[in-house]
């Protein structure tokens, strides 16, 4: 029932960005249809009647005061960029030349 | 150590020297540190050294040093969180617990070791080559937090930062023979620390004492306006609790499922004997039931892909971190996917594509959505356990330290390590290990987890006070002094 295709965790690389090998994708497969069968379990008490936990803490909208504080130089903010530019980060294009 | 510095015995600078002469000695074999802050280390203690000359009032722990888990910003000291994703990048910022520590006077001396992003029991998956245990340089020295816990067992640092999203904290702690607290959830502020599962991270203190623990406990805690998960409260008085020691009258309930099959004989017996060691202390033992937490290494193995694959999109190489591939025009999709292929690890990419799977439309229902009903009946368990027990116990993991590389090829195997530690961070309470004693069978140290109730975390340092002075008593020394001497010097 739990098992994923090569092709499957293809896709889920392509939505996660993240290239892959066939090598890597083929084990990946593999250790999936363990990995799921074990927590499908959650499946077996997860009645209709519980009601889901997201977080442990009861918090809604928490909000601070609207005051100004210091805030990083640009500098500072560019110091880690992989490229920048006239104080901006440089990234490779977005759209295709025909855009 | 504080009290030689405040009598003057001993300068900030001189202590500071001392350990980092430790680490130069012994890391090459333990490999605890990614990042040693030579000139850091040195400028704050002598900075210290002159407040105390002057008589500055100083915090209890000031001119102590202290090794950082990698996970956590420090301004202009690499942070790597164990990813080649990260290698080279200097925070422009301190993350909340490092402004903390620096507001104490607490020595950073560097950053250290993990699983990357915290994904991991054994220190196995960092980017840069596993930690080695300091009572066996060929066992794992648990994960993700395995550097912080061997720097202490290694005598390279008297107090250490780690951070606990499934047990990082806590196994480790267990089976390298010394002290961490994950102190509940939104005690400590997350700002700064690198999101791996937002809702189950928490960073916490690790030491060789108790009371060394609740010190740092108090240093690094309290409500912080830029994590809107903190809690606004008045930090437990986890130090006097710690001082006390106080177990009379207490009830102390003994979680059935966390024992028995499964759990090696030589962790029974030592958390067999502790338990009869608090009930000569005056606490009364009694066993509670927590029937769902069977499923909480299912539904965590689904919680925390699932916010990882979510909190790690922020890696795309267009802010900061390794670019990869940005030439002869290729697409900023392109550059993104050959730099997360080169930039992550084996783990991190597993989960990460379970957790995009977890959450994918068609199947959120049954995994992430069944995941979070699971969430909700572990903390009812925990609720109805507390109604009969101030504080819960287990053995902090089923086995003692396993070989480096015994495991890794067994993801499964590999989780099971966390199975008694999970809960707590489902639920958002504290969790406590501390030494045990040492397994008969195999001569490792064994951990003893305590779990208190949200916001009550002095309870568990009052029982881990009084277990400890038990314990001692009954060694007639601490338990690293069994561990083997490193680098050929005792």
């Amino acid at each position: 029932m739990s098992s994923l295709s090569r092709d499957e965790v293809a896709n889920l690389a392509r939505l996660a960005r993240i290239e892959m090998s066939d090598e890597e994708l083929v084990s990946l497969a593999s250790e999936f249809t363990v990995i799921l069968e074990a927590v499908a379990r959650v499946q077996e008490v997860a009645g209709a009647d519980v009601a889901p936990t997201s977080h442990p803490l009861p918090l809604r909208n928490v909000f601070r005061p609207d005051v100004t504080t210091p805030s990083l130089t640009p500098e500072e903010a560019l110091s880690g960029a992989p490229a920048s530019e006239e104080q901006r980060f440089r990234v490779p294009q977005i759209l295709g030349e025909e855009a | 150590m504080a009290v030689a510095l405040a009598k003057g015995d001993i300068t900030s600078v001189a202590l500071t020297q001392l350990h980092l002469d430790r680490i130069a000695s012994v890391d090459k074999d333990v490999h605890a540190f990614l990042h040693i802050d030579t000139e850091g280390a040195l400028a704050q203690a002598s900075a210290v050294d002159a407040k105390r000359a002057k008589g500055e009032k100083l915090s209890p722990l000031a001119g102590i040093p202290l090794a950082l888990k990698d996970v956590l910003a420090q301004k202009g000291v690499p942070t790597t969180c164990g990813s080649k994703i990260l290698e080279g990048w200097r925070p422009p910022y301190d993350s909340t617990v490092v402004a903390n520590l620096k507001k104490n006077d607490i020595v950073i001396l560097g950053k250290t070791n993990m699983d990357e992003f915290a994904m991991g029991s054994s220190t196995e998956n960092s980017a840069y080559g596993p930690t080695h245990n300091p009572w066996d340089l060929s066992r794992i020295p648990g994960g993700s937090g395995g550097g912080s816990a061997a720097s202490l067992a290694a005598f390279e640092a008297p107090l250490a930062i780690g951070t606990d999203t499934g047990g990082s904290i806590r196994q480790p702690a267990a089976v390298t023979g010394t002290v961490g607290v994950k102190p509940t959830y939104g005690g400590v502020s997350r700002y700064g620390l690198v999101a791996f599962s937002s809702s189950l991270d928490q960073a916490g203190p690790c030491a060789r004492t108790v009371l060394d623990t609740a010190l740092l406990h108090e240093a690094i805690a309290g409500h912080d306006s830029r994590d809107a998960t903190s809690i606004n409260a008045p930090v437990p008085q986890v130090v006097a609790a710690a001082k006390s020691g106080d177990v009379k009258g207490m009830k102390i309930g003994v979680v059935k499922e966390l024992n028995g099959d499964g759990y090696q004989p030589g962790v029974r017996a030592r958390f067999e004997e502790s338990l009869e060691l608090l009930a000569k202390a005056g606490a009364e033992i009694v066993e509670v039931l927590c029937p769902n937490f069977e499923y909480a290494l299912a539904a965590y193995y689904l919680i925390a892909p699932s916010e990882c694959s979510s909190n790690l999109a922020r890696f795309d190489a267009m802010r900061y971190g390794l670019r990869v591939g940005d030439v002869n025009g290729a697409s900023a999709e392109e550059v993104m996917n050959m730099t997360r292929e080169v930039g992550f690890g084996r783990e991190v990419k597993r989960r990460i594509i379970l957790g995009t799977y977890a959450l994918s439309s068609g199947y959120y229902d049954a995994y992430y959505g069944s995941a979070q009903k699971v969430r909700t009946l572990i903390t009812q368990d925990f609720t109805a356990a507390f109604a009969k027990a101030h504080v819960l116990v287990s053995p902090t993991c089923p086995t003692t330290a396993f070989k480096i590389g015994e495991k890794s090829n067994d993801p499964l195997a590999m989780y099971l390590n966390d199975i008694a530690t999970i809960p707590v961070n489902m639920a958002g309470i504290g969790g406590m290990s501390l030494p045990s004693g040492l397994a008969d069978e195999d001569g490792l140290p064994v951990g003893f987890q305590i779990m208190s109730p949200v916001m009550k975390d002095e309870r568990m340092y009052s029982v881990g006070a009084a277990l400890e002075a038990a314990l001692l008593s009954k060694w007639g020394a601490p338990i690293l002094s069994k561990a083997p001497a490193l680098g050929g010097v005792a």
